[in-house]
């Protein structure tokens, strides 16, 4: 199912911090059901790059533009709006604040390194989970409430659970809290910033066996932050590989982690621990 | 040795503050449920014992108005006491504790039972305006989701009170939807009192003097409040009458009357209960007499 336009279009992005950049001509093209890997050492842009994609941070130079399917049917904006709106593949920076926060309500998961930072702490997980459903004009208790359950379930959070705060469980079970909660009202692009990096090696596996296998049954294009190339080799399609803010290698993850062509790749593929 | 005399300017404000506070209530009245920022000022009582509720009255009230001062439903406490006497001093208003004679009644947590008509304006005292601050304690975001009329946050709480408790638990300073729009905080009235509020033909006026907010809902306009499709607001009840004047359908509060814990409901209104004891006992000499 190959679409004639992909869902994310970037070309020659860059954000600056003050009088620098802080990342700086990137271009990529995204396509539903991909998996992306940005890949680097720390202050090389990695994440400054996903909040410039998901809108956090401002686009100072170059476009981003992404195919909205959904925001052409929705009930804001007149008919000027709406004719904007159909067309197949919209540029972002046009976009009202309104706009882009019905993106992130409606189209666009963002999972946080640090929990913490994505869940309200003292609330229930279930009220976590049902929080973007709510926002969604949910209005009716025993639904949200089965929906919140069903992707706990999917998630392995145990049911009796569902009425604890996230600040009682454990770290990994925060992480997969967090992603039901980007995932509950369908997103169709999700970010992932370090989703992984804050728990230990064998909770790591497990979920990224489960992120591995929610993309692959929803079909959804996922842009992932990461310092670990383990991760990327393991979730990712494609692969950008970014140095000093820009994008120094780009290709199938396969390929550049097998074939690095970039002296620092193949630096930070050889720096890889063999067991 | 003589006492300086003090002048105070009409309702103790000075003209320019009361003109930034009607400034502010017109802005709120055009708004329905907006809160309106205003510079809140000093006023002889410190801030929390409603201050805001004062500076409104005070912006409202003139020599021919005739004031009552609520506080939980009486009108005889320390505060309702001396708010009378200090308006009564500063404005030359006469007083009273008649819900149906006042035109302007300030209140503390209550609604008063008798239905309030054109002409009367009910002004709140209001602690903290903000429906969504313990859920949000950032003011730059939550007028951002005021803005954007994003108040799935406000449903969190309520889905929170459902999976704790089975019901909504929340029964005082119960979120409401202006007109359609605007969620507010009505100020901690009972849950009892929400539907009063709805299209009532009074204007009610909030304020809120240590947060320095003021917002309205003018005469008749729709007052709503949250709840689920399947789980919707519920006003409290109670299933007792007032052991004092016998009403029922009014909301009671609880007083103790001995060491033992033993206690007794009756009306927190007391104009209300009143009014109902001194009705009924002519009701029963009029019936022995005839």
């Amino acid at each position: 199912m190959k679409n004639e336009t992909p869902l994310l279009s970037v070309t020659g992005a860059g954000h600056r911090y003050g009088d620098r950049f802080g990342c700086r001509d990137v271009s990529f093209d995204l396509w539903p059901g991909e998996v992306l890997a940005v890949v680097g050492e720390s202050g090389s842009g990695k994440s400054t790059l996903l909040g410039m994609l998901s809108q956090r941070l401002t686009l100072d130079e170059g476009t981003i533009r992404y195919r909205t399917a959904r925001l052409s049917d929705a009930d804001l904006g007149g008919a000027g709006e709406d004719e904007r709106m159909a067309e197949d593949l919209l540029d972002l920076s046009t976009l009202s604040e309104r706009e882009v926060r019905r993106l992130w309500r409606t189209d666009w998961g963002f999972v946080h390194q640090n929990a913490a930072d994505g869940l309200r702490m003292h609330v229930s997980a279930g009220g976590n989970v049902g929080e973007p459903l709510m926002a969604n004009g949910w209005r009716h208790y025993g639904k949200i409430r089965a929906e919140a359950e069903e992707w706990l379930r999917r998630v392995e959070i145990p049911a009796d659970r569902i009425d604890e705060a996230p600040a009682t469980y454990s770290g990994g079970m925060r992480q997969r809290v967090q992603i039901a909660r980007n995932l509950v009202f369908g997103p169709r692009l999700v970010f992932m910033d370090e989703p992984t990096s804050s728990l230990d090696v064998s909770v790591q596996a497990r979920l990224l066996d489960l992120i591995r296998s929610l993309v692959a049954e929803l079909g959804l294009a996922v842009v992932v932050v990461t310092h670990d190339l383990a991760v990327a080799r393991l979730i990712s399609h494609r692969t950008l590989v970014m140095k000093d803010g820009v994008v120094i290698e780009s290709g199938l993850t396969d390929r550049v982690l097998d074939d690095p062509q970039a002296a620092y790749t193949q630096l930070l593929v050889s720096s890889i621990l063999q067991g | 040795m003589s006492a300086p005399h003090i002048v105070y300017n009409e309702g103790y404000l000075d003209e320019q503050t009361k003109r930034v506070i009607r400034r502010a209530l017109l802005k709120g009245v055009a708004i329905p449920g907006f809160q309106v920022p205003f510079a809140s000022r000093e006023v002889p009582m410190p801030r929390g014992w409603g201050t805001g509720g004062v500076q409104v009255t005070a912006a409202v009230i003139g020599a021919s108005d005739t004031l009552k001062v609520i506080d939980q439903g009486a009108d005889d406490t320390t505060n309702a006491v001396s708010i009378r006497a200090f308006f009564e001093k500063v404005a030359g208003a006469r007083s009273t504790t008649r819900t149906d004679e006042a035109t302007i009644i300030q209140t503390r947590h209550r609604i008063p039972e008798t239905p309030l008509a054109e002409k009367q304006i009910l002004v709140y005292q209001v602690p903290i305006p903000e429906p969504l601050r313990f859920l949000e304690p950032r003011e730059t975001e939550t007028r951002r989701l005021h803005a954007l009329e994003e108040y799935g946050l406000m449903y969190v709480k309520l889905y929170e009170d459902i999976a704790r408790y089975g019901h909504i638990a929340k029964t005082y300073d119960y979120p409401v939807l202006v007109n359609g729009r605007y969620v507010m905080a009505p100020s901690p009235i009972p849950s009892f009192d929400n539907p009063k509020m709805h299209q009532s033909p009074a204007l009610q006026l909030f304020g809120a003097g240590r947060e320095k907010r003021i917002y309205v809902i003018p005469p008749f306009t729709d007052v709503e409040s949250l709840g689920f499709e399947d789980f919707p607001f519920e006003p409290q009840r109670f299933d007792q009458p007032c052991e004092i004047c016998g009403s029922v359908g009014v909301y009671l509060d609880e007083v103790i009357i001995d060491d033992r814990g033993n206690a007794m409901f009756v009306c927190s209104d007391t104009d209300h209960c009143e009014r109902t004891a001194t009705a009924s006992v002519r009701d029963e000499t009029t019936e022995v007499s005839a």
